[in-house]
């Protein structure tokens, strides 16, 4: 079923470059004295799809929120589009502008209106006039299937909707890298599909997409790679067939049998 | 099909909708609303103890009601149906007497003596501002009142700039309207100034640009904002040394009202900003910032009111040297600002507490700026959060500012005291009619203001609806 589903989407635009988004060399990062991020060595290629999985606690989350500086590494080298991460508030916000994040409680901003989220960042960060933010906004308000919320407040709006608002909005900034940290695991069964479509639709696209998430059947479809994370390291790292048919590490067996095996 | 032993299908499938029915009579209406609120605790009897409830439950009803009432009656009789409303031409203390005490009201009379309060009017109001010029606090009051109602009423255009104007020219306006302007500003510090600042602004802008290196880069903005801040000050003064032709009247002159509401507006309106700085300070990474915060909330807080204002209006000028005189009234004004400032600060740092971690988080991954995170995304909703606490705020500050007049200051409760010493006035109702007449004009601000708020709230949140 799995196979078949994975035949049904459309890899036309969906190739990988040798142009180097990310690159993370020696990161190891500590909170306190708790070491999260274990000797972290990762490379993304423009138009790659990423999905990394592992345990709670594994610091899943945590890597993926130093790509934007949302979490500071301490030792080793983050270079996201070219641009060094460091403590340097210009390079930050510049990251920032070309990445875009989707988080597991959407993070929406609730005194303002769906549309009003959405043209916020090209509005001030971009510095983009009103109405060419607002075209922009609906543009992908229909990507995502909602134009007709556009006026909405997210209080308004049901958890998979408010998740794909959240979706348009990273979108809206036009970024060449989309983080997804867990978008799925605050919602409903019923909604989570509506979600990983707009994903696929996404990976479709061409998207270069870095993953946290336990959705297997998404990694199958999309990724062109998965990353297993235990205690802070990458254990296993494959292409979702290999991953999932011939995990190596005894962790990684563990964990797919606990996962897959209900 | 699975059954059960007792032949009982465990299955249930609903083949009709359960009615919509109307609520019983207990839930809705007027007989709903009496029966929930008041009958509802005095109506079981359906056991001897349950009686006994009811009943002591009724009796305790009839009670309140006949205190609350008794008193309420009381009051309304005082100030209007045994008041009395005017006195005839000439006729003062007289017109408020009973015949024991060679007046003409019936013995045992006891209620408002307005006349009293009309002929006290203007010093109520004004102070001992000249009786001829007494436009001018008039005209300050009525723009600004015009300009608050404009801002308060949604429908109106341009609020927003309305709103500027109340918070930058309007204060400059009503300086000079109520002081008389015409201060002895020194022209050449102010052409100094303005240089300097035209001076700052470029060099703002040509770092803006670029053209003078990386470190000048990072602070193009400073420099922009320091240079507008010269200027502006520049502005103000020159402003405040033209001679306008009006007379000029001193602070010590001003009184009643016009006082409490100088005082009261002046906090009010320099506390929020303040406030906020310091709320965001206090939450700053930056150990300077945050220490400082600190240290002036904790400063500001740990001292009473009372202190504030007598060590600024008595101490302070044997601190000064010798020539460098302050306005009484502007180092009362300096001590309110400050004092409310930090009272403010916490009450908006709680709101900063209270938001979700994701919404800085969210903001942060657009890339917008700690600036415009705060002004767009984190102070809209920690404000509209503590609504009430910011409103106690304002109204707890309205009501200390009484405590002026122990700089003898004379706003509206000392005014009012001080009416008292006019023997040709003096009943034995002189009092409780003074001081009911004030209490109506501070509940009047203060209850305003609460309605005001909880209409605020009422709005922001059902235009969020989460």
């Amino acid at each position: 079923m799995a196979k078949a589903e994975a035949q049904n989407i459309d890899r036309s635009k969906m190739k990988v470059s040798d142009e180097v988004v990310v690159s993370m060399s020696g990161v190891n990062k500590w909170y306190g004295t708790f070491h999260v991020l274990r000797d972290i060595n990762l490379t993304v290629n423009k138009g790659e799809r990423i999905v990394i999985c592992g345990p709670s606690g594994s610091g899943k989350s945590t890597l993926i929120r130093c790509l934007n500086r949302l979490e500071e590494h301490q030792v080793g080298d983050i270079n996201v589009h070219g641009i060094e991460l460091n403590s340097d508030v210009k390079n930050i916000e510049e990251i920032r502008r070309e990445v875009g994040m989707v988080f597991q409680h959407f993070n929406l901003f609730p005194h303002l209106t769906i549309l009003e989220n959405c043209t916020l960042a090209p509005i001030w960060v971009r510095q983009m006039p009103k109405k060419d933010a607002e075209e922009i906004a609906m543009k992908y308000l229909e990507t995502v299937k909602i134009p007709e919320q556009a006026h909405k407040y997210p209080g308004q709006l049901s958890g998979g909707q408010q998740q794909r608002v959240a979706i348009a909005r990273a979108l809206c900034m036009q970024p060449q890298l989309m983080l997804f940290d867990e978008p799925t695991s605050a919602l409903d069964p019923e909604m989570i599909k509506e979600v990983l479509d707009t994903m696929v639709a996404l990976a479709e696209d061409g998207m270069t997409m870095v993953c946290v998430t336990h959705e297997m059947g998404f990694a199958r479809k999309v990724a062109n790679r998965v990353i297993f994370m235990d205690e802070g390291q990458i254990i296993e790292e494959k292409e979702p067939e290999e991953f999932f048919n011939n995990p190596e590490n005894d962790r990684t067996k563990l964990f797919l049998s606990q996962i897959l095996n209900h | 099909m699975p059954q059960k032993t007792d032949n009982k299908s465990v299955n249930f499938v609903r083949t009709e909708a359960a009615p919509l029915l109307p609520p019983p009579a207990s839930e809705a209406g007027i007989t709903g609303w009496l029966y929930q609120n008041i009958f509802n605790s005095m109506s079981d009897f359906s056991s001897p103890v349950a009686t006994i409830k009811s009943v002591l439950m009724g009796l305790l009803t009839i009670f309140l009601l006949y205190v609350g009432l008794g008193q309420f009656w009381a009051l309304l009789d005082f100030s209007l149906f045994s008041a009395v409303w005017s006195a005839p031409e000439g006729v003062k203390r007289e017109a408020c007497l009973t015949v024991d005490k060679g007046g003409e009201l019936p013995s045992g009379w006891h209620g408002a003596c307005w006349p009293f309060v009309a002929a006290k009017m203007k010093f109520l109001m004004y102070g001992a501002y000249d009786n001829d010029q007494l436009w001018r606090p008039n005209v300050t009051a009525l723009i600004g009142l015009i300009g608050l109602a404009w801002v308060m009423i949604e429908p109106l255009p341009y609020r927003r700039y309305v709103g500027a104007f109340l918070l930058t020219i309007y204060p400059l306006i009503a300086l000079i309207l109520l002081t008389g302007g015409n201060f002895d500003t020194d022209y050449n510090s102010v052409t100094v100034i303005t240089i300097l600042g035209l001076l700052l602004i470029t060099i703002g802008r040509q770092a803006a640009a670029g053209r003078m290196g990386q470190t000048a880069g990072e602070f193009a903005g400073m420099f922009g904002t320091f240079g507008w801040i010269f200027i502006a000050y520049a502005a103000v003064n020159a402003t405040l040394g033209v001679d306008f032709n009006l007379r000029q009247i001193g602070t010590n002159d001003w009184g009643g009202l016009l006082i409490t509401l100088v005082v009261a507006v002046t906090g009010i309106v320099a506390s929020l900003p303040l406030g906020i700085v310091l709320a965001l300070g206090r939450r700053s990474h930056m150990p300077v910032a945050r220490i400082l915060s600190t240290v002036f909330i904790e400063f500001w807080r740990g001292v009473p009111l009372i202190t504030v204002l007598f060590m600024a209006s008595v101490m302070l000028p044997l601190f000064l040297p010798e020539g460098v005189n302050f306005d009484n009234l502007l180092r009362a004004l300096i001590g309110v600002m400050l004092f409310s400032a930090a009272y403010m600060a916490e009450v908006i740092r709680g709101g900063l507490q209270a938001m979700d971690k994701g919404q800085f988080e969210g903001a942060d991954a657009l890339g917008l700026s700690y600036w415009q995170k705060m002004r767009l995304i984190i102070l809209p909703q920690a404000l509209t959060h503590v609504i009430p606490g910011i409103v106690n705020t304002f109204i707890g500050l309205f009501k200390d500012t009484t405590l002026v007049s122990i700089v003898s200051i004379f706003d509206m409760l000392g005014a009012v005291q001080s009416t008292y010493a006019d023997p040709s006035w003096g009943t034995p109702v002189q009092d409780e009619t003074g001081y009911l007449f004030i209490v109506i004009i501070y509940f009047v601000f203060c209850f305003g203001m609460s309605r005001y708020s909880m209409f605020m709230e009422y709005k922001l949140s059902t235009s969020r609806k989460n």
